[in-house]
């Protein structure tokens, strides 16, 4: 269905999906197969021209994007019908100044009043002045508010929470985002490829291989390129390198949330050898800048091989006392179980990706559902549970180590022969991709111009579709559990305020 | 639990005092940091860490300085929940326009005297987000900073450098404002 209604429209010069500029019936039919839960809103981002809506359809594995000119600068809205779209909405409302008509919640979302510019990606006028923010009244007898951030107790990212309790139980709690908004995407209008290559790497620091990857696959696609095949298992590795990494500390940190902290040193140990590993084989601690457009920057020495294999046989060894260690604390699954549930509905819904999705029963993975080479042989299943809650989403976490670190060894043993990095031929087009990061699936979109320069590019977090469920996860639960459901999402502040 | 326990009771320490030859660096600079917090501090710095736009990669290896391999509490280094209780910020990110107030209200809340340490490239002159619309730029331009911590992001290894560099500056910043 999906894919008929794009091929009905008036096609883009777009790869590897189809993209077309659809009529305002097409756009409101969308709205309601997304509000029907027959599709997936995967993306949805403006120019000051048009809006663009990524689409996914499950039953047929389809994927594409629907485009609709604005009409006088709006639109009709997505989150009128479609919830997740309303965040969105009010970004795209904030930076290109479109308005999404009908929108349920128009206050502005990444906008502080603070730029000294309004719809900085749009027609950026003057600001005007504008009314202090208003958070959702909560009443009700004896209901108190907690306001926390935007800078928080730990080493963490900010943000605002605004908590309503009733004594210690939650009754509503409103999140309030933007605060690390710099402006990615302004960037990266007119960006010359080696930069914007490097702000890709840098929406989210945590993520930096898979927002690499994304954006570069996004131009390949574009410039109808293939990588050579050495360089699509490099990225591979590197990908469930930054897996493991990441649920390394995930688990810790959420464990240590529940004071124990005990888990928390011995993940941070593993943690630490694979960041070194990463550092001797690839030349960053993170590998930060190491995929590029085209391919890798740095060859996979031999050196480097026997280096992740030992680490291999290290967190194999080490790794399953760390599992029984969670197995059988139960004053640790005291906290854990049945605590910030996400309901398999909201999941499904949100289409939340990544552990979030999955601890809810939504088996979705990039990896599978549109695997780009050499994910295309190596069969990834995604591990789901359904309970949807903080131990879930710890186990789903612990499963994909133990399955990163089984594909590691097998894109080991297959590593091809051959060159690293395939020349780019530039030309006017665009190409869009979409990566399974540690925390879900990464949308990027680019437009390229033919002198090799970004005329626009458009980067979306998985913490869109997933931060908003915290807010459901979190009610109900007592105020103290709130970093304990925080972690378990552990939802990125950077790549969504971009 | 007690089998991990008495694993890590028996089994030496991962800290890195004097080990292998290509670690020499760190263990000699870990030396120099603890002395010289000693004599300076009485064994005690508190730090509490600001995200003032980052993209969070600092943080990540922020947080490493805590795992058994450098130990920053050994030091007496420790961070704190609150600015109130702390002697030193570990800012990060490019300040954005969003997070300004809320950075120089951390500042105002941290009591004297306190050191501004700016971390990562980002930190130091607004690094590839310089000339973003939602960016302020460096650290510098919105508190006054004492040293600044190269990298993107610096490793725990640079992290340790920096704070020693910040312990051997002879005159404390004096109050401001």
């Amino acid at each position: 269905m999906l894919t008929e209604m794009i091929a009905d429209g008036r096609q883009a010069e777009h790869r590897p999906w189809a993209r077309a500029v659809v009529d305002v019936e097409a756009w409101t039919f969308a709205c309601h197969q997304l509000a029907q839960g027959h599709w997936t809103l995967s993306a949805l981002w403006a120019e000051p021209d048009c809006v663009h809506m990524a689409l996914f359809e499950a039953e047929a594995s389809a994927f594409g994007i629907m485009s609709l000119r604005t009409d006088n600068g709006r639109y009709p809205s997505v989150g009128a019908r479609h919830a997740p779209a309303i965040r969105l909405e009010r970004a795209i409302q904030d930076l290109h100044g479109v308005v999404a008509e009908g929108l349920p919640d128009a206050r502005p979302w990444l906008d502080h009043g603070r730029w000294g510019v309004r719809a900085p990606l749009g027609d950026a006028q003057a600001p005007k002045a504008e009314a202090p923010y208003r958070f959702l009244p909560v009443e009700g007898h004896g209901v108190h508010q907690i306001p926390v951030g935007p800078v928080h107790a730990g080493i963490i990212e900010p943000g605002h929470f605004r908590f309503s309790a009733s004594g210690e139980t939650v009754v509503r709690l409103e999140e309030r985002l933007g605060y690390v908004h710099k402006g990615i995407e302004g960037l990266l209008i007119g960006a010359p490829l080696d930069r914007a290559a490097k702000l890709a790497g840098r929406a989210s620091g945590d993520s930096t291989v898979a927002y690499a990857t994304a954006f570069a696959q996004a131009v390949e696609a574009a410039c109808d390129v293939r990588v050579p095949a050495r360089a699509a298992y490099a990225r591979a590795i590197m990908l469930e390198m930054e897996r493991v990494a990441n649920h390394l500390g995930d688990i810790g940190a959420i464990c240590n949330d529940a004071s124990f902290s005990l888990m928390q040193a011995h993940c941070a140990v593993l943690r630490e050898r694979v960041l070194r590993a990463t550092e001797k084989t690839f030349g960053h601690r993170l590998m930060m800048d190491c995929v590029v457009p085209g391919g890798i920057v740095r060859d996979l020495e031999r050196s480097g091989v026997k280096c992740l294999k030992r680490l291999l046989v290290d967190i194999r060894r080490r790794f399953p006392a760390l599992i029984r260690l969670y197995e059988e604390t139960t004053s640790l699954q005291d906290r854990t179980v049945m605590t910030g549930i996400l309901k398999p509905e909201l999941a499904q819904r949100f289409g939340a990706g990544g552990y979030v999705g999955r601890a809810s029963g939504r088996a979705f993975d990039a990896r599978k559902a549109f695997p780009q080479a050499p994910y295309d042989l190596l069969n990834v299943e995604p591990r789901t549970r359904e309970r949807g809650d903080v131990d879930s989403r710890v186990w789903i976490r612990m499963r994909e180590v133990e399955d990163s670190l089984a594909l590691i060894a097998r894109m080991l043993d297959l590593l091809p022969e051959g060159n690293i990095r395939a020349p780019l031929e530039f030309r006017d087009g665009e190409g869009s991709a979409l990566v399974e990061g540690f925390r879900g699936d990464i949308f990027a979109w680019v437009r390229m111009n033919g002198d090799g320069t970004l005329a626009r590019a458009h980067l979306r977090d998985p913490s869109w579709f997933q931060w908003p469920l915290l807010e459901a996860a979190i009610e109900g639960n007592i105020v103290a559990d709130f970093p304990l459901c925080n972690k378990s999402f552990n939802c990125s502040y950077a790549g969504h305020d971009l | 639990m007690r089998r991990l326990m008495l694993g890590s009771l028996l089994s030496p320490p991962l800290t890195e005092r004097a080990p292998r030859v290509s670690d020499e660096a760190l263990a000699e600079l870990a030396e120099r940091v603890h002395e010289t917090a000693r004599r300076k501090l009485g064994r005690s710095l508190s730090i509490r860490q600001v995200d003032a736009g980052s993209c969070n990669g600092c943080e990540l290896e922020i947080h490493a300085l805590n795992n058994a391999f450098y130990d920053l509490e050994r030091f007496g280094f420790h961070f704190v929940a609150s600015p109130r209780h702390a002697d030193v910020l570990l800012v990060t990110g490019p300040v954005t326009k969003n997070m300004r107030e809320a950075l120089e209200r951390t500042y105002a809340a941290t009591p004297d005297p306190k050191w501004v340490v700016a971390v990562g490239d980002c930190a130091r002159n607004g690094g590839l987000f310089a000339e973003a619309y939602g960016v302020v730029g460096a650290v510098s331009t919105v508190v006054p900073v004492d040293l600044h911590v190269k990298g993107c992001p610096p490793s725990p290894r640079d992290l340790l450098a920096g704070l020693l560099a910040l312990m051997k500056r002879r005159l404390p910043r004096s109050v401001r404002g």
